[in-house]
């Protein structure tokens, strides 16, 4: 029986970007997501259509044929709620796949929102029922029942581990930062104060993201990275611990990453290359946690994410925009789930997606790192702009279709 | 160092820019002689003016320096010297005074500044052999705001582009411009982004509730003021900001136009503005100077550049530095330079008053546009354009002593 393993966990999103929605499509169209114009990054089917052929189609393949080739490959996904829509009405061969790989019985379905939200920051009762849906899209799309949860962005503190472990899951993920973890490495199963029955599972991030961030950039000193280096790095990493989590983007693989430098043939060969090591095998998320026992009790009382250095939420409701859009959205969420109406409930929550206040980012300014910033829209002001262009016409909605809430702002 | 005019005998920004980097220059060691075509007191210490002329700042404008429309079609050598009453004539006499003073005293480089003073530049380079740098604050493309233009002048442009050591270009739209309307090869041009000098505004002023005393009782309302100050010529895109204004009007009422200027269009977005039925928010001040100027940015909440093409825009930082929201065209240099603004296509009347609408509705929305706007225009400063100047002196001091 193998003792250690690399639990491998990708995250796959895609949200329903805002279309050019101006003040003169206010009350009059309600058609947010429909961006007509097939040239740019806010034409949603575009962009899905790209990154199905550039990554999902190609990445889907291999990890099936991984799965033939190697009995002790295994891989856990989670799938938000917008893409699952967005492949059903574009490319269902996509999800086909998808559904493919978890027939094999060694591809877990991470628990998430639906939508991809942040609303456990917002609305708790919201928050349960987009993971409410999430649950269920799994379990009729897939047929398999979810038992480990991420939270968005990885945005995770100890309420939120609180809630998971009463909701009932077994395991939850966060980032295994190094303010927070001391002298403690990730490569641990760890449990979070006050809670019963549920394990921690953390982004070992190093290891993490020199995949998804530093493999094909040649200003990177260790770049060539070969996964001769690799292995030898993960060897040493995990050493006489039992985990590497490696958490990412699914799009790692062929879209952040282009095939051109080489990501999926290094991913082929290292699978191949860990699993000669007679101790290394992989696990899923709910393997990892039921295999081995917490060592010690991690605390993060404030909220920590995946995303950039301070791994907080500054890229999300970092400024005043993002925190006033969001604001309004939830504002308006007791007359909006009053009305029943289901495509307004649907657009409301496609809103939610937290995508939408990346994009209204402007802390890369400050920084001078403007290249960091990806988004579709020319400037953070004009995604704002046209979301709150949106957000006046979904509360037109209420008001004229069903007579309720006020048209204020 | 050829010039046309130096503040406080300007007409526009060209004088304005021409003070501020010969000021830097002076203060990173050049020695400055600086060439005007008229006779004036200047409060300057830094370098030694000299007048070409004897003519008024006055007289001067009267001869219509930046108005295409003015007709000028002499060549240098059939213009009447002794008229001054003629562009060309007052042209002719700063050429022959060019050419006595260089005469004497051999300059390590001559710097023009556009149209006006290239042939000045010429002769002198052909006199003394000594480099020309043409520094380009603004082509007659720009000034007409079409494909036309006076022959005569884009024809004196070319030849002081082609004769150029250097080109100085004042943002990358002006650098195209040279390339691709006048075939200049790019590397001959360097840009060199204009700055503002921050520390010219800090004189005691203080803002004066009293002088847009209807606009303030606006604002009390919770209106939103948006405003312009330039001249109202075609290069100006203002017809299609008043359109603009409309628009937003017809979505969102709070919203009052201030267009503070002067200009051969003036009548015409008068008029426009009563068609469009928006008379009672548009407020025409007429020329603004000194108080009446800075209030004008005071007062206002978002300042639109709606240029059809603007070299640069000065204006705009000095918008940025009153605590203004900024709309700026495509069409406008000094986009280049910032980040945390809105732009448009100058035509684009429907994405301009979205943005207005969008800015007044939301005080977030406006707060982050105007305080993160604070931070970069900060960051240029006229010290870095003399330092950018200087290299390209060294640059082709050492290529012509060859």
């Amino acid at each position: 029986m193998s003792s250690r393993g690399i639990v491998l966990y990708l995250h796959v999103h895609q949200p329903f970007r805002v279309r050019k929605y101006s003040v003169f499509d206010t009350a009059v169209n309600h058609d947010y997501f429909n961006e007509q114009d097939y040239g740019t990054e806010r034409n949603n089917e575009m962009v899905f259509r790209k990154v199905a052929d550039k990554s999902y189609r190609p990445m889907n393949a291999l990890l099936q044929q991984m799965l033939d080739t190697h009995p002790d490959f295994k891989v856990s996904l989670s799938i938000s709620g917008t893409l699952i829509e967005q492949a059903e009405a574009w490319a269902p061969d996509v999800l086909d796949s998808f559904k493919r790989l978890v027939d094999t019985g060694r591809v877990e379905i991470v628990a998430e929102t639906y939508y991809h939200s942040l609303a456990f920051f917002y609305s708790r009762r919201e928050f349960e029922n987009q993971v409410e849906m999430h649950k269920a899209k799994i379990r009729e799309v897939f047929g398999v029942e979810t038992k480990v949860f991420r939270n968005t962005e990885l945005a995770y503190n100890n309420d939120l581990a609180k809630w998971a472990d009463n909701y009932g899951f077994k395991g939850i993920l966060a980032e295994g930062w190094d303010p927070i973890l001391g002298w403690r490495s990730p490569n641990f199963v760890y449990k979070p104060p006050e809670t019963n029955n549920i394990s921690l599972l953390l982004k070992n991030y190093r290891l993490s993201d020199d995949l998804a961030f530093r493999f094909g950039n040649k200003e990177w000193p260790e770049y060539p990275l070969t996964v001769d280096k690799y292995n030898d790095w993960t060897n040493a990493s995990i050493a006489d611990q039992p985990l590497i989590n490696l958490f990412m983007d699914y799009e790692t693989f062929g879209e952040h990453q282009w095939e051109d430098t080489g990501i999926f043939n290094f991913f082929e060969s290292f699978i191949g290359k860990w699993l000669e090591g007679p101790e290394n095998t992989f696990y899923t998320v709910s393997e990892a946690v039921e295999t081995h026992k917490p060592v010690d009790e991690v605390s993060m009382p404030n909220t920590v994410t995946w995303a950039d250095t301070e791994r907080d939420l500054t890229a999300w409701l970092g400024n005043n925009m993002q925190q006033e859009a969001l604001r309004n959205l939830y504002n308006m969420e007791n007359d909006i789930l009053r009305t029943g109406d289901i495509d307004l409930i649907a657009d409301w929550r496609k809103l939610q997606t937290s995508d939408h206040v990346y994009y209204m980012c402007t802390k890369w300014f400050n920084d001078g790192d403007v290249h960091a910033y990806f988004s579709p829209y020319e400037s953070p002001y004009d995604a704002f702009l046209y979301y709150m262009n949106a957000i006046r016409d979904v509360r037109f909605r209420l008001h004229n279709d069903h007579k309720t809430g006020g048209l204020n702002g | 160092m050829l010039g046309w005019e130096l503040p406080p005998h300007n007409s526009g920004g060209l004088g304005v820019a021409c003070y501020h980097m010969s000021k830097a220059l002076a203060l990173a060691g050049a020695k400055i002689d600086f060439v005007v075509p008229y006779s004036a007191e200047h409060d300057i210490d830094f370098m030694t003016i000299h007048s070409a002329t004897k003519l008024t700042p006055l007289e001067r404008y009267g001869l219509g320096a930046y108005d295409s429309k003015t007709v000028i079609n002499k060549a240098l050598s059939a213009a009447d010297i002794n008229n001054l009453k003629d562009m060309r004539g007052v042209q002719k006499r700063y050429v022959r005074y060019v050419e006595r003073w260089v005469k004497k005293h051999r300059p390590d480089a001559i710097h023009a500044h556009d149209w006006l003073t290239m042939e000045a530049g010429m002769r002198a380079k052909e006199l003394t052999d000594a480099p020309l740098i043409v520094h380009v604050h603004a082509t007659e493309f720009d000034r007409s705001g079409t494909e036309n233009g006076n022959p005569l002048v884009h024809e004196i442009e070319y030849q002081g582009l082609m004769m150029a050591d250097r080109i100085i270009a004042v943002s990358n739209i002006t650098k195209s411009i040279i390339m691709q309307k006048y075939n200049i090869p790019e590397s001959k041009i360097e840009v060199v982004h204009n700055a503002i000098d921050v520390a010219s505004f800090n004189d005691g002023y203080v803002y004066d509730h009293r002088t847009y005393r209807y606009l303030e009782a606006l604002k009390l309302e919770g209106f939103t003021i948006v405003t312009t100050i330039t001249r109202f010529t075609i290069q100006k895109g203002l017809p299609q900001f008043i359109r603009a204004a409309a628009r937003a009007s017809e979505k969102y009422d709070k919203l009052a136009f201030l267009l503070a200027g002067d200009g051969e269009q003036r009548d015409e977005l008068i008029e426009l503005a009563a068609d469009l039925g928006i008379s009672d928010k548009v407020f025409f001040t007429g020329f603004v100077r000194g108080k009446q100027w800075r209030d004008a940015y005071s007062v206002s909440d978002i300042f639109v550049m709606s240029s059809v093409s603007e070299p640069f825009g000065l204006t705009a930082l000095e918008a940025a530095h009153h605590d203004n929201a900024l709309i700026i065209t495509r069409q406008s240099g000094v986009g280049e330079v910032l980040n945390s603004i809105f732009r448009y296509d100058f035509w684009d009347v429907d994405v301009l008053a979205d943005q207005i609408v969008g800015i007044a509705t939301s005080d977030a929305l406006k707060n982050e546009l105007k305080n993160n706007v604070l931070h970069e225009y900060i960051k240029i400063s006229w010290r870095d354009v003399a330092d950018k100047c200087l290299k390209i002196y060294e640059s082709i001091k050492s290529g012509v002593t060859a």
